[in-house]
């Protein structure tokens, strides 16, 4: 059996992945916010990522790669599980002994994936379409207003927030557990599952705090 | 005590089981619980019906035999305990107990609450030994110095009795802390470390043959553990078996 068809490689693909995923996550956040201060920042850090041939036709496609990755054999292993037991309990106590997020991992990671469904929708095919179908002409300095714009729509943004609370949920359990699926546990573990609480609380709400900032100071 | 008992009755391993309802009472609070079963059966035989079928041995948390899953939790309510150790003082008075087999692919029932657990001695042929020349001249273990802190923890991974509890008890049927503790307890002494490569490679591949589920790190398996098997050997399996891939 080869490494990626057993259960312990896919686990380490979900890992990867993830903590992948956790990178570009932080590095999203950090071009966001700077939205929240400064209209040209955030303009021109958009420009150049939206422009850069490494950013676009490198890093791009992994992060797609990344993407489909993670949540293709998060399905794939649900299933099997599901297999597993194919004859359920009539009682079964899971709070007795886990808690609820790392039970339903699947659940807040079919919202997060929903999310992005939505995101991409509103963010990356317009830009796609602006740059690579249509061909416009470069405006360095209309990311902020096009950002600003989506967030007009009350509907918008509470679904954007509703999402990151289940994707706080998501890499709550998720990032420290990526730890244990490469085969980190140690003196360390205790520090890292600290990081990873502080980061699934602080990220998500920055997220909400960007979304609202817009729509609260947009009209 | 007064009882109430829903029990998962099931005739043989083809048979469509259901949920049987029977009521006990005067259960004294020192009883074990198997105890209490073995009321339940000699009440059963008096009035003519089928005894409840279920595993157990040396009754005193030794042997790994015990395997129900009592109320929503493997082994029931207590900790660090498996259901022969675990005594009706644990229930109050009037208390309905639901009691199902551990549910798993891999554990099909064979009657009521008996499950056939033959995947783990499986697992365990598929590599989780140290194979030894026993001519006569095997050397002894004793000579080999070995750290105390990688023999404590061996032990500990040694601990486990392969009752079935974390299968049980994981919602995804993962076996994956057995697994762990069967490959750690070798893995951290040297003798087991000349077959480390193969003895991971086989016993997961064995593993995942047998239909277990994945691990999603939820630690259900620890804290239900009859031993008290940490998950700290999942990550060193996790290890042991990214290396020995790596390695071929």
């Amino acid at each position: 059996m080869t490494l990626i068809a057993s259960s312990i490689g896919k686990k380490l693909i979900m890992a990867l992945s993830g903590l992948f995923l956790i990178i570009f996550l932080t590095q999203h956040f950090a071009i966001n916010i700077t939205s929240v201060f400064s209209e040209s920042i955030f303009n021109e850090i958009s420009h150049f990522m939206g422009n850069n041939p490494l950013v676009q036709f490198v890093f791009q496609p992994i992060l797609i790669l990344g993407v489909l990755l993670h949540f293709t054999m998060g399905f794939v292993l649900e299933l099997q599980n599901w297999k597993s037991r194919a004859v359920k309990y009539k009682s079964y106590k899971g709070v007795a002994n886990a808690p609820w997020v790392s039970r339903n991992m699947i659940l807040s990671g079919i919202v997060v994936l929903s999310f992005l469904g939505l995101h991409l929708y509103d963010f990356w095919i317009p830009e796609m379409d602006y740059k690579y179908l249509e061909v416009l002409p470069l405006n360095p300095d209309r990311y902020f207003e096009e950002l600003v714009h989506k967030f007009e729509s009350p509907i918008r943004v509470g679904i954007y927030v509703l999402s990151f609370i289940f994707l706080a949920l998501h890499l709550y359990h998720g990032f420290a557990s990526s730890f244990q699926s490469v085969g980190f546990n140690n003196k360390y573990s205790k520090a890292i599952k600290s990081f990873a609480v502080v980061f699934s609380v602080v990220v998500p709400i920055g997220f909400v705090f960007i979304a609202l900032f817009h729509h609260l100071t947009a009209f | 005590m007064d009882l109430t008992l829903k029990i998962w009755r099931q005739a043989n391993a083809d048979a469509k089981g259901k949920i049987e309802t029977y009521q006990m009472s005067e259960v004294s609070p020192d009883m074990s619980f198997l105890e209490m079963m073995d009321v339940l059966n000699e009440e059963l035989i008096e009035k003519g019906i089928d005894p409840v079928a279920f595993d157990h041995d040396c009754r005193e948390g030794i042997c790994g035999m015990c395997s129900m899953f009592i109320n929503g939790e493997a082994h029931g309510p207590d900790r660090l305990v498996t259901t022969c150790q675990l005594h009706m003082r644990k229930f109050a008075d009037g208390d309905t107990i639901t009691i199902e087999p551990f549910r798993a692919q891999a554990f099909p029932v064979i009657k009521d609450l008996t499950v056939d657990r033959s995947s783990f001695d499986r697992i365990q042929q598929a590599g989780g030994f140290v194979s030894v020349n026993t001519s006569g001249n095997t050397q002894d273990a004793n000579a080999i110095p070995i750290e105390k802190h990688d023999a404590d923890k061996a032990f500990d991974a040694a601990a486990c009795i392969g009752c079935g509890a974390c299968v049980a008890t994981c919602k995804n049927a993962s076996a994956m802390l057995f697994v762990s503790a069967k490959v750690s307890q070798y893995a951290l002494l040297p003798q087991g470390k000349v077959e480390a490569t193969d003895r991971v490679l086989n016993m997961v591949n064995q593993m995942d043959e047998e239909g277990f589920g994945n691990c999603t790190n939820t630690g259900a398996c620890e804290v239900e553990c009859p031993k008290g098997i940490s998950l700290e050997n999942i990550a060193r399996m996790n290890r042991e078996y990214l290396y020995a891939s790596l390695k071929g």
